[in-house]
């Protein structure tokens, strides 16, 4: 069984039909890299998954439940984190407060989130030396990983990337990836949206890429790293 | 000097009372970015509902300890008028949570309106009068100031109140909870934060609060009607933009000031001047420093 299955998803914001049907699964361990251009449907993906949005059809299965009625402060406690476009850290909040907020789905499990804040802290040495700042005074690399080890603050299954690149400089785009791929070694399935698709594809183990809200790709990475449409309008080959 | 000081503590006694509705506005607009018009309204009732139990169901008569028998009355009072406040979010701010910023506020103005004409149907449009010697005549002199015990009770029992929230909200997790909500909701949610729960927890706080400071009012004054939620409502709402609206210290801060403010603007230059002193601070602050004293720039969420 599939840890996530997403079976012809329709999304609507009033009007703006922004996903017209989009089927993919992700398995355990997985790591899937979804491409697309700006306003491809990439982002509105993750927020029906995590419960910001309704599906308008289709439906979303996690561990074989369906999510279509779950609320998503709910879909954190099943095992599904989501670190959204723009990082959203709360920025008169401390780093640390951030982190607490982070596990606020794992209730009292004090020791649990003593530890997942280490192992976070270990991940990110620069949110340790700056736990006391407001997370609105860091860096944007900084605030990506306050995103980031915000969402692993509730220990999930399944992580949800959005754009964790955006913004950033070369050298910390590779050293972001570099702690994706930790963070999938240590058993966490991810779900990785992407503009830098060549990065993206040479970390993942598969790929889906979406246009105008419809699936016009899917395949291994290898695959899609190859294929001449890909190479064309994403990875910037003639 | 001793005059002077003497205007400062009888305004913080006053500002206290603002400060504690000022939090009902502020909080309510830090995580709806509403003005909850209403809420005068139940600062109001607060007074009403007591009178009430002390007057009509001479409940201070049923309970043997006079203390007993007022702390009964407080906080049967802040319960139903916390149960008032989550009622009023449900029916006239949740429908509208996702329309235009003007259907709540054209809503918030409904439900004040609403509750004032039937607080006057029920209770007659006239003044009523709260018993005398609710706490005994006691008068103390410190220093050539003098303060008497219901002076004490309200700064103590505010001071107190406000410090407790204080702390709920900068040191506990829910307090976390509560000002990640005021930030973004969405995001709030991909916390596990169930935001619903927590606007429910501001309505219940900030209408408590404000029962509080009008039982207070009714003691202290004695005497009340159905429209001092306007007045009060104005100055409490003046102190909250003070402080900056939507930060909770602010309105604290808000309330004192504006209390210490307006009784030596009475004092020193015309009590007739203190009416007046509210809305001149209101529309100084306006002009000059929208933000409020401890208010944040604005611009991390718009
Ligand atoms: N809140 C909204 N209201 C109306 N339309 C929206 C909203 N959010 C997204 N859309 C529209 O839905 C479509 C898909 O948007 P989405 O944010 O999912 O794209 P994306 O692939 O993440 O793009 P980007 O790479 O720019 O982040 C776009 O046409 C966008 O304009
Ligand atoms: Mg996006």
């Amino acid at each position: 069984m599939a840890m996530l299955a997403v079976e012809n998803l329709h999304v609507s914001y009033g009007h703006v039909h922004a996903l017209k049907g989009i089927t993919f699964e992700l398995k355990e361990g997985e790591i899937l890299a979804l491409l697309g251009a700006n306003g491809a449907g990439k982002s509105t993906t993750l927020r029906a998954i995590s419960g910001l949005v309704a599906p308008r059809a289709g439906r979303i299965l996690f561990a074989g439940k369906d999510l279509g009625k779950v609320p998503a402060h709910e879909i954190v406690r099943m095992g599904v984190a989501h670190a959204p476009e723009g990082r959203r850290v709360f920025a008169t909040l401390t780093v640390e407060e951030n982190l607490i907020l982070g596990g606020y789905s794992r209730g009292r499990d004090r020791k649990g989130l003593e530890e997942t804040r280490r192992q976070v802290y270990e991940l990110f040495p620069r949110l340790y030396e700056r736990r006391r700042q407001l997370a609105g005074t860091l860096s944007g690399g900084e605030q990506q990983m306050l995103s980031i080890g915000r969402a692993l603050m509730a220990a999930p299954r399944l992580l949800l990337l959005d754009e964790p690149s955006l913004g950033l400089a070369p050298l910390l785009v590779r050293e972001i990836f570099q702690t994706i791929k930790e963070i999938n070694a240590r058993g966490v399935t991810i779900l990785l949206v992407e503009q830098n698709a060549r990065a993206a594809l040479r970390l993942a183990h598969r790929g889906v890429v979406l246009e105008a809200g419809r699936m016009v790709l899917a395949g291994s990475a290898r695959e899609l790293l190859g294929d001449e449409r890909v190479k064309k309008a994403y990875l910037g080959e003639k | 000097m001793q005059e002077f000081l003497q205007q400062v503590v009888n305004g913080l006694t006053i500002g206290s009372i603002y400060a504690l509705v000022a939090l009902g506005y502020t909080m309510v607009y830090g995580i709806l970015k509403l003005i909850n018009f209403a809420h005068g309204e139940l600062f109001m009732i607060g007074s009403f509902l007591a009178f009430t139990l002390i007057v009509s169901a001479n409940l201070m008569e049923h309970i043997p300890h006079p203390v007993a028998g007022l702390v009964a009355v407080f906080l049967l009072v802040a319960l139903m008028v916390a149960v008032i406040g989550l009622i009023l979010e449900r029916v006239a701010y949740r429908p509208l949570r996702r329309s235009s910023r003007l259907a709540p506020l054209v809503s918030a103005l409904g439900a004040s309106i609403f509750l004032q004409n039937a607080i006057m149907l029920v209770y007659g449009g006239g003044y009523l009068v709260f018993p005398e010697n609710l706490v005994p005549n006691i008068e103390w002199s410190v220093g050539g100031i003098n303060i008497g015990l219901m002076r004490v009770i309200i700064l103590a029992l505010s001071i107190s109140l406000m410090l407790f929230l204080y702390l709920l909200v900068q040191k506990t997790r829910l307090g976390a909870a509560m000002r990640a909500c005021s930030l973004d909701h969405d995001t709030a949610r991909l916390m596990g934060i169930n935001v619903d729960r927590i606007i429910a927890l501001v309505f219940v706080i900030g209408p408590a609060l404000g029962a509080i400071a009008g039982i207070m009012v009714g003691m202290y004054y004695r005497q009340i009607n159905f429209t001092m939620g306007w007045a009060y409502g104005l100055r409490a709402f003046t102190a909250a933009i003070l402080g900056g609206i939507g930060n909770i210290p602010g309105a604290m801060v808000g309330g004192l000031l504006l209390g210490i403010l307006e009784t030596i603007g009475a004092g020193y230059v015309a009590a007739a001047w203190k009416d007046v002193v509210a809305f001149i601070i209101l529309i100084l602050i306006l002009i000059l420093r929208p933000t409020g004293l401890l208010g944040e720039r604005v611009a991390e969420k718009v």
